[in-house]
Protein backbone atom coordinates (compact mmCIF):
# COMPACT_ATOMS: atom_id res chain seq x y z
CA UNK A 1 0.00 0.00 0.00
CA UNK A 2 1.29 3.21 -1.14
CA UNK A 3 1.62 5.59 1.86
CA UNK A 4 0.16 8.99 2.11
CA UNK A 5 3.54 10.63 1.44
CA UNK A 6 3.69 8.80 -1.52
CA UNK A 7 0.28 9.60 -2.53
CA UNK A 8 -0.36 13.05 -1.31
CA UNK A 9 3.41 14.46 -0.46
CA UNK A 10 2.26 18.41 -1.50
CA UNK A 11 -0.30 18.00 1.21
CA UNK A 12 1.39 16.53 3.76
CA UNK A 13 3.96 19.06 3.53
CA UNK A 14 1.61 21.92 3.29
CA UNK A 15 -0.53 20.74 6.40
CA UNK A 16 2.87 20.57 8.44
CA UNK A 17 3.55 23.74 7.62
CA UNK A 18 0.40 25.46 8.96
CA UNK A 19 1.69 24.08 12.69
CA UNK A 20 4.72 25.17 14.66
CA UNK A 21 7.93 22.64 13.73
CA UNK A 22 8.04 21.43 17.79
CA UNK A 23 4.12 20.96 17.60
CA UNK A 24 4.04 18.28 14.49
CA UNK A 25 0.67 16.52 16.44
CA UNK A 26 -1.53 19.44 15.55
CA UNK A 27 -1.37 17.83 12.32
CA UNK A 28 -3.31 14.40 12.83
CA UNK A 29 -6.76 15.66 12.36
CA UNK A 30 -6.02 17.20 8.96
CA UNK A 31 -4.07 14.18 8.01
CA UNK A 32 -6.43 11.93 9.13
CA UNK A 33 -8.80 13.08 6.65
CA UNK A 34 -6.38 12.58 4.27
CA UNK A 35 -5.65 8.76 5.23
CA UNK A 36 -9.54 8.49 5.31
CA UNK A 37 -10.14 10.19 1.36
CA UNK A 38 -9.09 6.67 -0.53
CA UNK A 39 -11.56 4.44 1.42
CA UNK A 40 -13.66 6.81 3.15
CA UNK A 41 -12.39 5.13 6.75
CA UNK A 42 -9.40 5.39 8.33
CA UNK A 43 -7.32 1.74 7.27
CA UNK A 44 -4.96 1.04 10.31
CA UNK A 45 -1.71 0.80 8.86
CA UNK A 46 -2.75 4.43 8.31
CA UNK A 47 -2.30 5.13 11.94
CA UNK A 48 1.40 3.95 11.95
CA UNK A 49 2.02 6.34 9.58
CA UNK A 50 0.11 9.41 10.58
CA UNK A 51 2.06 8.86 14.48
CA UNK A 52 4.61 8.62 12.93
CA UNK A 53 4.25 12.09 11.00
CA UNK A 54 3.06 13.55 14.13
CA UNK A 55 5.57 11.84 16.12
CA UNK A 56 2.94 10.34 18.55
CA UNK A 57 2.26 6.76 19.54
CA UNK A 58 -0.38 4.61 17.13
CA UNK A 59 -2.55 4.60 19.99
CA UNK A 60 -2.68 8.08 20.38
CA UNK A 61 -3.57 8.82 16.92
CA UNK A 62 -6.75 5.91 17.21
CA UNK A 63 -7.81 7.58 20.16
CA UNK A 64 -8.35 10.57 18.05
CA UNK A 65 -9.80 8.60 15.47
CA UNK A 66 -12.64 7.24 18.02
CA UNK A 67 -12.94 10.45 19.71
CA UNK A 68 -13.85 12.05 17.11
CA UNK A 69 -17.67 11.52 14.87
CA UNK A 70 -16.37 11.95 11.17
CA UNK A 71 -13.50 9.88 11.00
CA UNK A 72 -14.54 5.98 11.17
CA UNK A 73 -12.53 3.08 11.80
CA UNK A 74 -14.50 0.61 9.84
CA UNK A 75 -15.24 0.61 6.20
CA UNK A 76 -18.92 1.88 5.47
CA UNK A 77 -21.16 3.08 2.71
CA UNK A 78 -19.05 5.20 0.04
CA UNK A 79 -21.29 7.70 0.80
CA UNK A 80 -22.61 8.39 4.41
CA UNK A 81 -26.04 10.39 4.59
CA UNK A 82 -26.19 11.77 7.76
CA UNK A 83 -29.31 13.35 8.54
CA UNK A 84 -29.78 16.07 11.64
CA UNK A 85 -32.34 14.88 13.58
CA UNK A 86 -31.67 17.06 16.23
CA UNK A 87 -34.72 19.36 18.32
CA UNK A 88 -34.32 22.53 15.50
CA UNK A 89 -34.93 20.08 12.67
CA UNK A 90 -37.47 17.79 14.62
CA UNK A 91 -39.74 20.43 14.96
CA UNK A 92 -39.34 20.86 11.46
CA UNK A 93 -39.87 17.19 10.77
CA UNK A 94 -36.80 15.38 10.24
CA UNK A 95 -37.90 12.31 12.58
CA UNK A 96 -40.27 11.75 9.90
CA UNK A 97 -37.82 12.44 7.01
CA UNK A 98 -35.59 10.25 8.42
CA UNK A 99 -37.57 7.51 8.88
CA UNK A 100 -39.02 7.69 5.25
CA UNK A 101 -35.53 7.69 3.89
CA UNK A 102 -34.58 4.22 5.36
CA UNK A 103 -38.15 2.90 4.29
CA UNK A 104 -37.09 3.63 0.75
CA UNK A 105 -33.24 2.74 1.27
CA UNK A 106 -34.71 -0.65 2.79
CA UNK A 107 -32.28 -0.22 5.81
CA UNK A 108 -32.25 0.21 9.54
CA UNK A 109 -30.89 3.80 10.68
CA UNK A 110 -26.92 3.24 10.58
CA UNK A 111 -26.81 0.68 8.49
CA UNK A 112 -25.73 0.20 4.79
CA UNK A 113 -27.73 -0.67 1.62
CA UNK A 114 -27.13 -4.15 0.16
CA UNK A 115 -24.91 -2.67 -2.56
CA UNK A 116 -22.55 -1.04 -0.26
CA UNK A 117 -23.22 2.58 -2.05
CA UNK A 118 -25.01 3.97 1.31
CA UNK A 119 -25.13 3.84 5.39
CA UNK A 120 -27.62 6.88 6.45
CA UNK A 121 -26.97 8.04 10.05
CA UNK A 122 -29.02 10.80 12.61
CA UNK A 123 -26.28 12.96 13.42
CA UNK A 124 -26.45 15.86 15.51
CA UNK A 125 -26.95 19.66 14.57
CA UNK A 126 -25.42 20.87 11.75
CA UNK A 127 -25.77 24.52 11.84
CA UNK A 128 -28.57 24.63 9.11
CA UNK A 129 -31.69 24.68 11.81
CA UNK A 130 -33.50 27.43 9.33
CA UNK A 131 -33.46 24.82 6.04
CA UNK A 132 -34.63 21.43 7.69
CA UNK A 133 -34.92 18.89 6.94
CA UNK A 134 -31.45 18.31 5.86
CA UNK A 135 -28.55 16.03 6.05
CA UNK A 136 -24.63 15.86 4.76
CA UNK A 137 -23.37 13.38 2.42
CA UNK A 138 -19.72 11.99 3.23
CA UNK A 139 -17.10 10.46 1.82
CA UNK A 140 -13.88 10.31 0.98
CA UNK A 141 -13.57 13.85 -0.50
CA UNK A 142 -15.44 16.02 2.15
CA UNK A 143 -18.81 16.58 3.14
CA UNK A 144 -21.82 18.23 1.34
CA UNK A 145 -24.93 20.25 2.72
CA UNK A 146 -28.14 19.63 1.39
CA UNK A 147 -30.80 21.95 2.66
CA UNK A 148 -34.83 22.46 2.51
CA UNK A 149 -35.31 18.34 1.37
CA UNK A 150 -37.86 16.31 0.65
CA UNK A 151 -38.42 12.77 0.23
CA UNK A 152 -38.39 13.25 -3.62
CA UNK A 153 -35.14 15.54 -3.99
CA UNK A 154 -33.54 12.77 -1.62
CA UNK A 155 -34.85 9.63 -3.60
CA UNK A 156 -33.13 11.18 -6.90
CA UNK A 157 -29.90 11.88 -4.70
CA UNK A 158 -29.61 8.36 -4.02
CA UNK A 159 -30.07 7.17 -7.21
CA UNK A 160 -27.33 9.83 -8.36
CA UNK A 161 -25.37 7.94 -5.73
CA UNK A 162 -26.05 4.32 -6.62
CA UNK A 163 -25.76 4.70 -10.20
CA UNK A 164 -22.36 5.94 -9.49
CA UNK B 1 -35.30 48.77 10.47
CA UNK B 2 -31.48 49.16 11.79
CA UNK B 3 -28.68 48.45 9.22
CA UNK B 4 -26.30 45.03 9.30
CA UNK B 5 -23.16 45.97 11.06
CA UNK B 6 -22.45 42.32 10.30
CA UNK B 7 -24.70 40.68 8.09
CA UNK B 8 -23.49 43.48 6.00
CA UNK B 9 -23.89 41.28 2.62
CA UNK B 10 -27.67 42.13 3.12
CA UNK B 11 -27.49 45.67 2.57
CA UNK B 12 -28.75 46.54 -1.31
CA UNK B 13 -25.60 46.45 -3.42
CA UNK B 14 -23.31 44.56 -1.02
CA UNK B 15 -24.36 40.95 -2.18
CA UNK B 16 -21.03 40.43 -3.30
CA UNK B 17 -18.78 41.47 -0.55
CA UNK B 18 -17.54 37.88 -0.20
CA UNK B 19 -15.87 38.83 -3.51
CA UNK B 20 -12.41 40.72 -2.62
CA UNK B 21 -12.69 43.18 -4.90
CA UNK B 22 -16.05 44.50 -3.69
CA UNK B 23 -15.37 44.10 0.14
CA UNK B 24 -12.39 46.63 -0.46
CA UNK B 25 -14.57 48.77 -3.10
CA UNK B 26 -17.37 49.11 0.04
CA UNK B 27 -14.31 49.97 2.15
CA UNK B 28 -12.89 46.81 3.29
CA UNK B 29 -9.37 46.40 4.93
CA UNK B 30 -9.18 50.14 5.60
CA UNK B 31 -9.39 49.53 9.42
CA UNK B 32 -6.80 46.80 9.11
CA UNK B 33 -4.96 49.28 7.27
CA UNK B 34 -5.40 52.01 9.93
CA UNK B 35 -4.89 49.62 12.96
CA UNK B 36 -1.50 48.20 11.18
CA UNK B 37 0.25 51.39 9.59
CA UNK B 38 -0.71 54.03 12.62
CA UNK B 39 -2.19 52.89 15.80
CA UNK B 40 -0.02 51.10 18.77
CA UNK B 41 -1.75 47.61 19.82
CA UNK B 42 -2.91 49.15 23.23
CA UNK B 43 -4.23 51.51 21.29
CA UNK B 44 -6.74 48.73 19.84
CA UNK B 45 -7.31 47.20 22.98
CA UNK B 46 -8.33 50.50 24.41
CA UNK B 47 -10.93 51.28 21.43
CA UNK B 48 -12.42 48.02 21.66
CA UNK B 49 -13.00 47.89 25.58
CA UNK B 50 -14.42 51.43 24.82
CA UNK B 51 -16.96 50.55 22.39
CA UNK B 52 -17.81 47.75 25.14
CA UNK B 53 -17.94 44.77 22.27
CA UNK B 54 -19.21 41.68 24.33
CA UNK B 55 -18.36 37.69 23.24
CA UNK B 56 -20.82 36.70 20.71
CA UNK B 57 -20.07 33.02 20.99
CA UNK B 58 -22.52 32.63 24.35
CA UNK B 59 -20.81 33.91 27.83
CA UNK B 60 -21.05 37.78 26.41
CA UNK B 61 -17.66 38.64 28.27
CA UNK B 62 -16.06 41.91 27.13
CA UNK B 63 -13.76 41.30 24.22
CA UNK B 64 -11.07 43.94 24.89
CA UNK B 65 -10.87 43.34 28.68
CA UNK B 66 -10.47 39.34 27.51
CA UNK B 67 -7.16 41.06 24.92
CA UNK B 68 -6.02 43.25 28.24
CA UNK B 69 -5.35 40.27 29.95
CA UNK B 70 -2.67 38.38 27.92
CA UNK B 71 0.41 37.61 29.93
CA UNK B 72 3.75 39.35 28.58
CA UNK B 73 4.84 35.91 27.08
CA UNK B 74 5.74 35.78 22.83
CA UNK B 75 4.83 34.04 20.63
CA UNK B 76 1.06 34.92 21.43
CA UNK B 77 -1.76 33.23 19.21
CA UNK B 78 -5.18 34.16 18.38
CA UNK B 79 -7.98 31.70 17.68
CA UNK B 80 -11.42 32.22 15.99
CA UNK B 81 -14.16 30.02 17.27
CA UNK B 82 -16.08 28.99 14.29
CA UNK B 83 -17.16 25.52 15.64
CA UNK B 84 -20.67 26.77 15.98
CA UNK B 85 -22.44 23.42 16.91
CA UNK B 86 -25.00 24.65 19.37
CA UNK B 87 -28.22 23.36 18.15
CA UNK B 88 -30.10 26.45 16.64
CA UNK B 89 -27.19 28.45 15.87
CA UNK B 90 -26.22 29.01 12.50
CA UNK B 91 -24.83 32.14 12.48
CA UNK B 92 -21.04 32.11 12.18
CA UNK B 93 -21.65 30.02 8.95
CA UNK B 94 -23.86 32.77 7.16
CA UNK B 95 -21.28 35.44 8.25
CA UNK B 96 -18.38 33.16 6.68
CA UNK B 97 -20.19 32.17 3.65
CA UNK B 98 -21.46 35.48 2.81
CA UNK B 99 -19.14 38.49 4.44
CA UNK B 100 -15.77 36.31 5.01
CA UNK B 101 -13.56 39.18 4.50
CA UNK B 102 -14.96 41.35 7.21
CA UNK B 103 -14.33 38.09 9.64
CA UNK B 104 -10.99 37.93 8.77
CA UNK B 105 -10.42 41.27 8.83
CA UNK B 106 -11.73 41.46 12.39
CA UNK B 107 -9.30 38.03 12.90
CA UNK B 108 -6.34 40.16 11.51
CA UNK B 109 -6.84 42.92 13.12
CA UNK B 110 -7.38 41.20 16.67
CA UNK B 111 -4.31 39.74 15.89
CA UNK B 112 -2.39 42.36 15.80
CA UNK B 113 -3.73 43.50 18.68
CA UNK B 114 -2.91 40.62 20.40
CA UNK B 115 1.18 40.88 18.41
CA UNK B 116 0.40 37.58 17.45
CA UNK B 117 2.11 35.97 14.18
CA UNK B 118 -0.04 33.30 13.51
CA UNK B 119 -3.68 32.77 13.70
CA UNK B 120 -6.33 29.74 13.79
CA UNK B 121 -9.70 29.49 12.82
CA UNK B 122 -11.24 26.16 14.36
CA UNK B 123 -14.08 25.48 12.01
CA UNK B 124 -16.63 22.47 12.72
CA UNK B 125 -15.42 19.24 10.46
CA UNK B 126 -19.13 19.59 8.73
CA UNK B 127 -18.04 23.58 7.55
CA UNK B 128 -15.82 21.53 4.57
CA UNK B 129 -16.79 23.63 1.53
CA UNK B 130 -16.52 26.76 3.87
CA UNK B 131 -13.23 25.73 5.16
CA UNK B 132 -11.80 25.05 1.42
CA UNK B 133 -12.93 28.43 0.39
CA UNK B 134 -11.37 30.30 3.15
CA UNK B 135 -7.99 28.24 2.31
CA UNK B 136 -8.74 30.36 -1.55
CA UNK B 137 -9.85 33.83 0.04
CA UNK B 138 -6.41 33.63 2.66
CA UNK B 139 -4.55 32.61 -0.46
CA UNK B 140 -6.09 36.02 -1.37
CA UNK B 141 -5.44 38.32 1.20
CA UNK B 142 -1.62 36.82 1.11
CA UNK B 143 -1.22 37.36 -2.89
CA UNK B 144 -2.72 41.06 -2.06
CA UNK B 145 -0.01 41.46 0.86
CA UNK B 146 -2.41 41.78 3.84
CA UNK B 147 -1.38 38.80 5.02
CA UNK B 148 2.51 36.98 5.35
CA UNK B 149 5.62 38.76 5.62
CA UNK B 150 5.94 42.65 6.17
CA UNK B 151 2.16 43.15 5.88
CA UNK B 152 1.36 46.79 4.02
CA UNK B 153 5.18 47.34 4.56
CA UNK B 154 5.41 47.08 7.69
CA UNK B 155 7.64 45.13 10.52
CA UNK B 156 4.63 43.11 11.49
CA UNK B 157 3.78 40.03 9.88
CA UNK B 158 0.58 37.46 10.09
CA UNK B 159 -0.16 34.43 9.20
CA UNK B 160 -3.80 32.49 9.16
CA UNK B 161 -4.84 29.22 8.70
CA UNK B 162 -8.25 27.38 9.51
CA UNK B 163 -8.42 24.34 11.41
CA UNK B 164 -11.12 21.62 10.76
CA UNK B 165 -12.39 19.90 13.90
CA UNK B 166 -14.08 16.43 13.17
CA UNK B 167 -17.65 16.88 14.95
CA UNK B 168 -17.67 17.13 18.49
CA UNK B 169 -19.91 20.22 20.29
CA UNK B 170 -17.19 20.27 23.13
CA UNK B 171 -14.72 21.90 20.95
CA UNK B 172 -16.64 25.01 21.17
CA UNK B 173 -15.53 25.36 24.70
CA UNK B 174 -11.98 27.41 24.22
CA UNK B 175 -10.20 25.32 26.08
CA UNK B 176 -11.54 21.92 24.22
CA UNK B 177 -11.09 23.85 21.10
CA UNK B 178 -7.25 24.70 22.15
CA UNK B 179 -6.48 21.04 22.76
CA UNK B 180 -8.17 19.60 19.15
CA UNK B 181 -6.16 22.19 17.42
CA UNK B 182 -2.89 20.62 19.83
CA UNK B 183 -3.95 17.20 17.85
CA UNK B 184 -5.23 16.11 21.37
CA UNK B 185 -8.73 14.68 22.26
CA UNK B 186 -11.25 17.78 22.78
CA UNK B 187 -11.32 17.66 26.41
CA UNK B 188 -11.94 20.59 29.10
CA UNK B 189 -8.61 21.91 30.52
CA UNK B 190 -9.09 22.71 34.26
CA UNK B 191 -9.24 26.65 34.79
CA UNK B 192 -7.30 28.81 35.53
CA UNK B 193 -4.75 28.84 33.62
CA UNK B 194 -7.07 30.31 31.44
CA UNK B 195 -6.04 30.77 27.65
CA UNK B 196 -4.97 34.46 28.08
CA UNK B 197 -2.23 33.11 30.12
CA UNK B 198 -1.74 29.68 28.84
CA UNK B 199 -3.40 28.75 25.83
CA UNK B 200 -2.53 27.31 22.21
CA UNK B 201 0.94 25.43 23.12
CA UNK B 202 0.81 26.90 26.55
CA UNK B 203 1.20 30.50 25.18
CA UNK B 204 -1.10 33.44 26.14
CA UNK B 205 -3.90 33.00 23.72
CA UNK B 206 -6.51 34.88 22.68
CA UNK B 207 -10.08 32.74 21.46
CA UNK B 208 -12.90 34.98 19.87
CA UNK B 209 -16.15 33.93 18.32
CA UNK B 210 -16.54 34.11 14.50
CA UNK B 211 -19.31 36.94 14.98
CA UNK B 212 -17.54 39.06 18.02
CA UNK B 213 -14.43 38.94 15.41
CA UNK B 214 -16.67 40.66 12.71
CA UNK B 215 -17.82 43.10 15.04
CA UNK B 216 -14.17 44.72 14.46
CA UNK B 217 -13.79 46.71 11.45
CA UNK B 218 -17.10 48.38 11.92
CA UNK B 219 -15.63 49.48 15.20
CA UNK B 220 -12.29 50.55 13.95
CA UNK B 221 -13.84 52.35 11.15
CA UNK B 222 -16.56 53.89 13.15
CA UNK B 223 -15.34 54.66 16.48
CA UNK B 224 -16.41 53.64 19.59
CA UNK B 225 -18.80 55.80 20.49
CA UNK B 226 -20.81 55.22 17.05
CA UNK B 227 -21.30 51.06 18.06
CA UNK B 228 -22.44 52.56 21.56
CA UNK B 229 -25.34 53.98 19.78
CA UNK B 230 -26.88 50.56 18.97
CA UNK B 231 -27.69 48.06 21.40
CA UNK B 232 -28.07 49.10 25.24
CA UNK B 233 -25.90 50.55 27.58
CA UNK B 234 -25.02 47.08 28.82
CA UNK B 235 -24.72 45.39 25.90
CA UNK B 236 -23.83 47.29 22.63
CA UNK B 237 -24.23 47.02 19.09
CA UNK B 238 -26.12 44.52 17.27
CA UNK B 239 -26.66 40.95 17.28
CA UNK B 240 -27.46 38.23 15.31
CA UNK B 241 -30.19 35.87 16.44
CA UNK B 242 -31.23 32.44 14.47
CA UNK B 243 -34.53 31.96 14.95
CA UNK B 244 -35.77 28.07 14.54
CA UNK B 245 -38.46 25.32 14.86
CA UNK B 246 -41.93 26.38 14.94
CA UNK B 247 -41.25 30.10 13.69
CA UNK B 248 -43.13 31.43 10.49
CA UNK B 249 -39.68 32.71 8.65
CA UNK B 250 -36.54 30.86 10.13
CA UNK B 251 -33.70 32.33 9.93
CA UNK B 252 -30.93 35.00 10.82
CA UNK B 253 -31.87 38.39 11.85
CA UNK B 254 -29.44 41.03 12.96
CA UNK B 255 -31.14 43.41 15.25
CA UNK B 256 -29.83 45.90 18.27
CA UNK B 257 -29.92 44.40 21.45
CA UNK B 258 -32.53 45.70 23.53
CA UNK B 259 -35.21 44.49 21.35
CA UNK B 260 -38.34 42.40 22.83
CA UNK B 261 -38.92 38.70 22.74
CA UNK B 262 -42.20 39.91 20.85
CA UNK B 263 -40.87 42.18 18.57
CA UNK B 264 -38.76 39.90 17.14
CA UNK B 265 -41.13 36.76 16.58
CA UNK B 266 -43.81 38.53 15.75
CA UNK B 267 -42.86 41.61 14.32
CA UNK B 268 -40.18 40.43 12.22
CA UNK B 269 -39.91 36.48 11.46
CA UNK B 270 -44.21 36.30 10.79
CA UNK B 271 -45.12 35.23 13.93
CA UNK B 272 -45.77 30.94 14.16
CA UNK B 273 -46.09 28.75 11.73
CA UNK B 274 -49.72 27.70 11.11
CA UNK B 275 -51.12 30.68 13.20
CA UNK B 276 -50.76 28.47 15.97
CA UNK B 277 -49.69 29.64 19.88
CA UNK B 278 -46.30 30.00 20.73
CA UNK B 279 -46.17 27.70 24.18
CA UNK B 280 -42.00 27.78 24.76
CA UNK B 281 -38.75 29.38 23.89
CA UNK B 282 -35.47 28.04 24.05
CA UNK B 283 -33.34 31.01 24.14
CA UNK B 284 -29.95 29.92 24.07
CA UNK B 285 -30.17 26.58 21.85
CA UNK B 286 -29.91 23.51 23.95
CA UNK B 287 -27.95 24.66 26.56
CA UNK B 288 -30.06 26.93 28.98
CA UNK B 289 -33.45 26.62 30.66
CA UNK B 290 -36.80 26.75 28.78
CA UNK B 291 -38.92 30.23 28.84
CA UNK B 292 -43.15 29.39 28.75
CA UNK B 293 -44.17 31.90 26.68
CA UNK B 294 -45.80 34.23 28.83
CA UNK B 295 -46.40 38.24 28.28
CA UNK B 296 -43.65 38.92 30.66
CA UNK B 297 -41.04 36.76 28.88
CA UNK B 298 -42.08 38.05 25.39
CA UNK B 299 -41.90 41.84 26.38
CA UNK B 300 -38.31 40.72 27.76
CA UNK B 301 -35.98 42.78 25.96
CA UNK B 302 -33.21 40.56 24.26
CA UNK B 303 -29.50 41.58 26.40
CA UNK B 304 -27.95 38.88 28.14
CA UNK B 305 -28.88 40.80 31.24
CA UNK B 306 -32.51 41.12 30.65
CA UNK B 307 -32.76 37.18 29.81
CA UNK B 308 -30.61 35.91 32.40
CA UNK B 309 -32.81 38.00 34.80
CA UNK B 310 -35.89 35.34 33.81
CA UNK B 311 -32.96 32.37 34.83
CA UNK B 312 -32.04 31.94 31.50
CA UNK B 313 -29.26 32.73 28.82
CA UNK B 314 -29.31 34.85 25.35
CA UNK B 315 -26.23 32.90 24.86
CA UNK B 316 -25.46 32.71 21.57
CA UNK B 317 -29.25 33.61 20.90
CA UNK B 318 -29.99 30.38 18.66
CA UNK B 319 -34.03 30.91 19.61
CA UNK B 320 -35.66 27.62 19.21
CA UNK B 321 -39.59 28.19 19.22
CA UNK B 322 -42.28 25.92 19.92
CA UNK B 323 -46.09 25.77 19.26
CA UNK B 324 -48.68 24.29 21.57
CA UNK B 325 -48.35 20.98 19.91
CA UNK B 326 -44.91 20.32 20.99
CA UNK B 327 -44.15 17.67 24.02
CA UNK B 328 -41.54 19.32 26.85
CA UNK B 329 -41.13 15.88 27.72
CA UNK B 330 -40.25 15.15 24.30
CA UNK B 331 -37.91 18.42 24.07
CA UNK B 332 -36.02 17.54 27.42
CA UNK B 333 -35.20 13.73 25.55
CA UNK B 334 -34.18 15.65 22.50
CA UNK B 335 -31.74 17.62 24.46
CA UNK B 336 -30.44 15.14 26.74
CA UNK B 337 -29.94 12.74 23.76
CA UNK B 338 -27.95 15.18 22.35
CA UNK B 339 -25.70 16.08 25.47
CA UNK B 340 -25.11 11.94 26.72
CA UNK B 341 -23.49 11.81 22.62
CA UNK B 342 -21.54 15.13 23.04
CA UNK B 343 -20.55 14.82 26.35
CA UNK B 344 -16.31 14.24 25.84
CA UNK B 345 -16.39 11.77 29.15
CA UNK B 346 -13.91 13.69 31.24
CA UNK B 347 -15.99 14.05 33.91
CA UNK B 348 -18.15 11.29 35.88
CA UNK B 349 -21.60 13.48 36.78
CA UNK B 350 -21.63 14.74 32.93
CA UNK B 351 -20.82 11.14 31.53
CA UNK B 352 -23.07 9.34 33.62
CA UNK B 353 -25.53 11.48 34.07
CA UNK B 354 -26.35 12.26 31.23
CA UNK B 355 -26.69 8.54 30.22
CA UNK B 356 -28.85 8.00 32.97
CA UNK B 357 -31.56 11.08 32.33
CA UNK B 358 -31.71 10.02 28.74
CA UNK B 359 -32.54 5.84 30.10
CA UNK B 360 -35.54 7.70 31.98
CA UNK B 361 -36.28 9.95 29.37
CA UNK B 362 -36.47 7.46 27.19
CA UNK B 363 -38.60 5.70 28.99
CA UNK B 364 -41.15 8.78 30.06
CA UNK B 365 -41.78 8.67 25.91
CA UNK B 366 -42.90 5.10 25.99
CA UNK B 367 -45.28 4.91 29.04
CA UNK B 368 -43.67 3.42 31.78
CA UNK B 369 -43.02 5.37 34.53
CA UNK B 370 -44.25 6.07 38.03
CA UNK B 371 -44.09 9.34 39.80
CA UNK B 372 -41.13 8.57 41.67
CA UNK B 373 -39.25 8.31 38.38
CA UNK B 374 -39.81 11.78 37.68
CA UNK B 375 -38.55 12.12 41.15
CA UNK B 376 -35.56 10.60 40.38
CA UNK B 377 -34.48 12.18 37.15
CA UNK B 378 -34.81 15.27 39.12
CA UNK B 379 -32.64 13.88 41.58
CA UNK B 380 -30.26 12.64 38.78
CA UNK B 381 -30.15 16.54 37.65
CA UNK B 382 -29.03 17.74 40.66
CA UNK B 383 -26.14 15.30 40.79
CA UNK B 384 -24.54 16.80 37.81
CA UNK B 385 -25.12 20.36 38.13
CA UNK B 386 -22.29 22.50 38.91
CA UNK B 387 -20.12 19.32 39.19
CA UNK B 388 -18.37 19.36 36.13
CA UNK B 389 -14.82 20.78 34.78
CA UNK B 390 -17.13 22.82 31.75
CA UNK B 391 -20.57 24.19 31.66
CA UNK B 392 -21.70 21.27 29.29
CA UNK B 393 -23.36 19.47 32.35
CA UNK B 394 -24.84 22.00 33.42
CA UNK B 395 -26.37 22.80 30.19
CA UNK B 396 -27.35 19.40 30.17
CA UNK B 397 -29.80 19.82 33.17
CA UNK B 398 -31.00 23.09 32.00
CA UNK B 399 -33.59 21.61 29.88
CA UNK B 400 -34.89 18.74 31.78
CA UNK B 401 -35.51 21.29 35.09
CA UNK B 402 -36.95 24.26 33.42
CA UNK B 403 -39.21 21.41 31.66
CA UNK B 404 -40.43 19.81 35.20
CA UNK B 405 -40.97 22.66 37.04
CA UNK B 406 -42.60 24.87 34.04
CA UNK B 407 -44.49 22.05 32.26
CA UNK B 408 -45.44 18.82 34.99
CA UNK B 409 -48.81 17.97 32.52
CA UNK B 410 -46.07 17.14 29.80
CA UNK B 411 -44.40 14.53 32.10
CA UNK B 412 -47.28 13.13 34.21
CA UNK B 413 -49.27 12.72 31.01
CA UNK B 414 -46.53 9.71 30.35
CA UNK B 415 -48.01 8.22 33.55
CA UNK B 416 -48.50 4.83 34.27
CA UNK B 417 -52.38 4.58 33.94
CA UNK B 418 -52.53 8.42 32.81
CA UNK B 419 -55.40 8.64 30.65
CA UNK B 420 -54.04 9.26 27.35
CA UNK B 421 -54.55 12.86 26.43
CA UNK B 422 -52.18 15.58 25.23
CA UNK B 423 -51.24 17.52 27.92
CA UNK B 424 -52.43 21.05 28.38
CA UNK B 425 -49.51 22.96 28.04
CA UNK B 426 -49.17 26.06 31.21
CA UNK B 427 -50.54 28.83 31.52
CA UNK B 428 -49.29 31.06 28.77
CA UNK B 429 -49.90 34.37 27.31
CA UNK B 430 -52.08 34.96 24.10
CA UNK B 431 -49.70 36.01 21.47
CA UNK B 432 -51.57 35.42 17.98
CA UNK B 433 -51.18 39.06 17.45
CA UNK B 434 -48.76 40.42 15.34
CA UNK B 435 -46.72 43.66 16.71
CA UNK B 436 -44.92 45.62 14.05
Amino acid sequence: MMSLQQKYPDEVAAILARYPADNKRSAVMPLLYLAQRAENYVPAAALDEVAALCEIAPTQVASIVGFYTLYYDKPGGRHRIQVCTDLPCALRGADDFAAKLCAHLGVEMGATTADGKVTVEAVMCLAACDRAPMFQVQNGAGLTFHENQTLESVKALVAKLQAE
Amino acid sequence: MTEHVVLRHRQPGLENINQLAAYQASGGFEAYRTVVTSMTPQAVIDLIKASGLRGRGGAGFPTGVKWSFLSNRFPRYVVANSDESEPGTFKDREIMERNPFQFLEGLMIASYAAQASTAYNYLRGEFWELAARLDAQIAELHAAGLLGKNVLGTQYSLAVHNHLGAGAYICGEESALLESIEGKLGQPRLKPPFPADRGLYGQPTVVNNTETLANIPPIVARGAEWYRTLGTESSPGTKVMCLSGHVANAGNYEVPFGITFRELIFGLAGGIRGGRTLKAILPSGASAPILAATDKVLDTRLTYEDVAALGSQLGSASIILMDETVDMSWVALKTTHFFKHESCGKCTPCREGTYWMTHILDRVQAGGVQATDLALLSDVTQQIGGKCLCPLGDFATSAVVSSLKLFPADYEQHLMGAAAVPAKPAARAKVAQPVS
